[in-house]
């Protein structure tokens, strides 16, 4: 395992939930004997790991499986219910204000949306100037300078500065967002399906784009995405997920060649590979439960081909299964 | 039959089109006068801001300089000469004013008073609109319940109440038009904030760490104008008629400072003795200003509204 002291991002027992309060007419439908009840989404529960300097870590899991959640609990937009993050081996609640600002501004995040993500009122020389004038990164007089080198390094000319994001295509948006985060002089991005809404061309293109930043700028990425091979193709290891669980943590090689929980496995089955050509793929059987009402013991029991009763009772621990892996499942007991 | 080429010519000649028409106010500008009702409506309205700002340069008289009335002027016909010779075109009132010169001037209170109003209004209704939905919780819910209060009783019937306890004059009648409309601004920035403060560019900003102020009025306020301005020019217009309404049932403004609805109320009194222009002309400069900025107002909806692009 990793020690703490060179590990860059820790998250410890991280848990989100959203509640949805009942409001005046829930209430007295309560006081009379309906069984209406506050309703509580486990977004996000216990989770724990870390990430080390440089470090590529693919989050993969199906949608509302809480993975968007816990990047945005890491970038600084949600709150967390419980737990802890510590960015440099410091918690985020025990920061100074400046420490914390200086966290924040180095932890950033690309948005999925390349048409959402971007403020439409604002000239790109705004929107990725803004906040490092604010953070007097540059002033006013460089700024455009600045901005000109950002958008630059992310491939896009520097004349399109005085343009509007509407007279850009999805790909050179993607590269804006990228071109704000950047801006700040951040060491840790948060990729929130940063490619799942390009076109598969581009997709390639900004992976090769994140990859050269990595390296010139020795970035640590968390790269979310529900699709495992662009993870395969990116990360150094890989977090599943699945509803607001680890299930399993591994060097990305070694989950591709041995996957040791069940629902990796499934995962992996629906891949698609050069070498399994004419293969019928079968999704993954049944539905993702409701996560309003997870099913207990094992989250996965209702889904898995080797369901035992004790996975229907007791929730598995994430164990070490073999040096740098974790895997949270009963049939490792036996 | 079109030729592939034409086709790709033509395709190439709408991107030239639109990579002309550079900024977002361009885009707005053209659409605005692809309409020539509201394009009319438009210089009209324009027109008449002129003149009421203007007024001591345009009017033929100053109505309200004792000296140059005369009694025996009163109640003259369109066209009539004056005791002196000079010509009243649209007649005189019962104190012998120049009613073309009256209208002038009235048109400037009457605008002034929703124009005023309308602003401060906005400025209010907009900051606590937005502070509702960015801060949500029970900020939203204080702001909010106020607002439906507000709104659940009839604009008339607060505005009495209101200026039966202030008194008359155009700065308690602007306070009490403020009181009456501000809800309404509140309510419609607070719905489109919602929509947007759910969008990534607003979590971008927070993750960036800039300032709620910063993100209140630089990102959040911005994409939510559209609606604000559309709701501004209709309320503008809902003002200047509810002032006139006031000034009519005689709560409104003093005599010294007659509006069109107060010229209206004056004309009334004749109406049936057939000296039909004291009441007449006012009332067509009142319904030429509404329409006009009603017409502006529904032309912006269109083209502010995304979901009614053609």
């Amino acid at each position: 395992m990793m020690t703490p002291q060179n590990a860059m991002l820790e998250v410890k027992d991280l848990t989100k939930n959203f509640v949805k309060r009942l409001d005046m007419a829930g209430k007295i439908a309560q006081r009379l004997g309906s069984n209406i009840r506050e309703e509580t989404v486990h977004a996000v529960d216990s989770v724990s790991f870390t990430i080390e300097k440089g470090e590529v870590v693919g989050l993969v899991g199906e949608s509302g499986c809480g993975k968007s959640t816990l990047g945005r609990m890491i970038a600084g937009i949600l709150p967390p219910t419980a737990g802890g993050i510590s960015f440099k081996g410091v918690e985020f609640t025990a920061m100074t204000q400046e420490e914390g600002e200086a966290a924040a501004l180095a932890i950033q995040m690309i948005f999925q949306d390349p048409f959402a993500s971007l403020n439409p009122r604002m000239r790109v020389e705004d929107i990725i100037g803004e906040a490092s004038v604010i953070h007097g990164m540059t002033d006013l007089k460089e700024r455009s300078d600045y901005v000109g080198d950002m958008m630059e390094r992310v491939g896009l000319g520097r004349e399109y500065i005085r343009r509007y994001p509407h007279q850009f295509s999805g790909g050179q948006r993607q590269r804006i967002g990228i071109a704000r985060a950047l801006a700040v002089q951040p060491e840790f991005l948060v990729c929130d399906e940063a490619i799942a809404a390009l076109d598969v061309s581009i997709q390639a293109q900004v992976i090769n784009l994140f990859m050269d930043l990595r390296e010139d700028l020795d970035l640590t990425y968390l790269f979310i995405s529900h699709d495992l091979s662009v993870v395969e193709h990116i990360s150094d290891r890989v977090v599943i997920m699945y509803l607001g669980r680890i299930v399993e943590t591994a060097p990305t090689d070694e989950l591709f060649d041995k996957p040791n929980h069940p629902y990796t496995t499934a995962l992996l089955n629906e891949v698609p590979r050069l070498d399994q050509r004419g293969i019928e793929y079968e999704p993954v059987s049944g539905e993702i439960p409701s996560p309003l009402d997870p099913p207990p013991g094992c989250h996965f029991h209702p889904r898995c081909p080797h369901v035992t009763d004790r996975c229907t009772i007791e929730v598995p621990v994430l164990r070490e299964i073999a040096p740098g892996r974790l895997s949270a499942c009963h049939l490792n007991d036996q | 039959m079109k030729t592939v080429a034409e086709n790709i010519a033509l395709g190439a000649a709408a991107r030239d089109k639109t990579e002309a028409v550079e900024t977002p106010f361009e885009r707005f500008r053209a659409s605005f006068f692809a309409s020539k009702v509201a394009s009319v409506a438009l210089v009209v309205l324009c027109s008449l801001i002129f003149v009421a700002v203007f007024a001591g340069f345009i009017s033929p008289t100053n109505p309200y300089d004792l000296a140059q009335v005369s009694v025996l002027d009163s109640k003259l016909p369109p066209g009539a000469k004056s005791f002196e010779g000079t010509a009243f075109w649209l007649g005189t009132d019962g104190a012998g004013r120049d009613l073309l010169s009256a209208m002038i001037y009235g048109l400037r209170i009457s605008l002034g008073v929703g124009v005023m109003s309308g602003i401060v209004a906005m400025i209010i209704g907009a900051a606590f609109g937005l502070i509702a939905a960015y801060f949500g919780g029970r900020t939203e819910n204080i702001i909010m319940r106020i607002v439906d209060i507000q709104l659940s009783f009839p604009a008339i019937l607060v505005a009495l109440i209101l200026l039966a306890i202030l008194g008359k004059g155009v700065d308690k009648i602007i306070i009490a038009l403020i009181i009456v409309q501000w809800a309404y601004y509140a309510r419609t920035v607070r719905g489109s904030a919602l929509v947007e403060r759910n969008k990534e560019y607003i979590e971008a900003a927070t993750c960036l760490a800039i300032g709620h102020r910063r993100i209140l009025f630089r990102h959040l306020l911005p994409n939510c104008m559209p609606p604000l301005i559309v709701v501004g020019t209709l309320q503008t217009a809902s003002a200047i008629s509810l002032e006139a309404t006031l000034s009519f049932l005689g709560v409104g403004l003093p005599v010294s400072e007659p509006s069109l609805g107060l010229l209206i109320a004056n004309g009334f009194d004749y109406m049936l003795s057939g000296k039909y222009w004291i009441s007449f002309f006012p009332g067509v400069a009142l319904l030429i200003t509404i329409v006009s900025i009603n017409l502006v107002g529904d032309q912006l909806r269109d083209v502010l509204n995304p979901r009614l692009e053609r």
